[in-house]
């Protein structure tokens, strides 16, 4: 144990300044109740979870526990989203709405969907918005689609992190294009994140394998049956394609070489 | 005077300030946030901050999503 770790070194990332350790991110939406939550983000090891910002729900307000009761923002770095938006404009007031309710903290996901059935992002309302949240200092990690230009436009016009879909929200059909992943990993000088479309372990290790900084996913462990084992096996996969990713693969070939010495055998 | 919360009318006192309301709606000690008329109110204003007629209020928090 005490090899692996002196091989791991220092492999903490860096997001808008901070300095994190795991490169699992996690959502808290589609969960039993909120001590599932809870198991599943504690499971998985995620340092950065992300919320949805809604209306309360008046008359149940005192009575109801609080998502972060359960998920303290003096432990985790709470990540809102601005899922649910169809223009810049509102996805600027979730923004604004977020950072006042955390306490003037600038990140925010950046979600503009302009879809219903695929729940694609609309480029162009996203890379909007990306300018005037930039521009009124917030720290955005802008959710995206695997399209290499304009994730590239996006990090230009000053978003914090990059986040290309490995498939549309929810549907769990891993990583599509991984060729458009490696591209955008490639051009993109801030950190480039999978975000949505994982639906198991394996999906997670290729999102590392192909360089990306880190991972974020919600339904594939929310929906999984036992979501806080699947937690510990997106914990352990996104390590092991770190590790991959670090180590450098072999080189692929089309013919077999063996590996136990071809002579000497008694036989 | 009527005031909008969350979508609902609510009839309320005159000259009811952001902290009276918060007071009236017997909200929690939860985080949240409280936006009037598209604006964020910050929580040093919320003593001051009085409605008006007609005003539309959003008090907003933090729930589980991806």
């Amino acid at each position: 144990m005490g090899t692996l770790a002196t091989r791991d070194g220092d492999d903490d990332w860096l997001l808008a300044g901070r300095r994190f350790h795991s490169r699992l991110l996690v959502g808290t939406g589609k969960y039993r109740d909120l001590e599932q939550t809870r198991d599943a983000v504690e499971a998985s090891g995620a340092e950065i979870v992300t919320v949805a910002i809604r209306r309360t729900n008046i008359g149940q307000d005192r009575e109801r526990p609080n998502l972060l009761d359960f998920l303290s923002p003096d432990r985790y770095t709470i990540l809102p989203n601005t899922a649910g938006c169809r223009t810049a404009e509102e996805a600027i007031r979730v923004a604004r709405q977020a950072r006042a309710l955390l306490d003037g903290a600038p990140l925010v996901k950046l979600e503009v969907v302009g879809d219903d059935l695929s729940l694609y992002p609309d480029g162009l309302e996203t890379l909007r918005a990306t300018e005037r949240l930039v521009a009124e200092g917030f720290w955005v990690l802008v959710y995206t689609t695997d399209d290499p230009v304009l994730a590239q436009r996006l990090a230009e016009a000053g978003a914090h992190a990059v986040m290309p879909l490995a498939a549309p929200i929810g549907s769990g059909l891993g990583i599509l294009n991984p060729h458009n992943i490696r591209l955008i990993v490639e051009r993109c000088r801030v950190p480039v994140l999978v975000d949505a479309g994982v639906g198991t372990a394996s999906d997670a290790a290729i999102a590392m394998e192909l360089g990306c900084e880190a991972v974020l996913m919600n339904t594939a462990i929310a929906s999984a049956r036992d979501p806080v084992l699947m937690a510990q096996a997106m914990r352990d996969a996104v390590i092991a394609g770190r590790r991959a990713y670090r180590a450098g693969r072999m080189a692929p070939k089309s013919h077999a070489s063996a590996s136990s010495p071809r002579r000497d055998t008694a036989a | 005077m009527r005031i909008i919360v969350n979508g609902e009318p609510r009839e309320v006192n005159a000259a009811l300030t952001v902290a009276g309301l918060i007071d009236v709606l017997a909200l929690g000690p939860g985080k949240r946030a409280i936006e009037c008329n598209g604006r964020v109110i910050p929580k040093s204003e919320y003593p001051e901050h009085q409605l008006g007629e007609g005003d539309v209020v959003e008090v907003i928090q933090a729930v589980g999503g991806g």
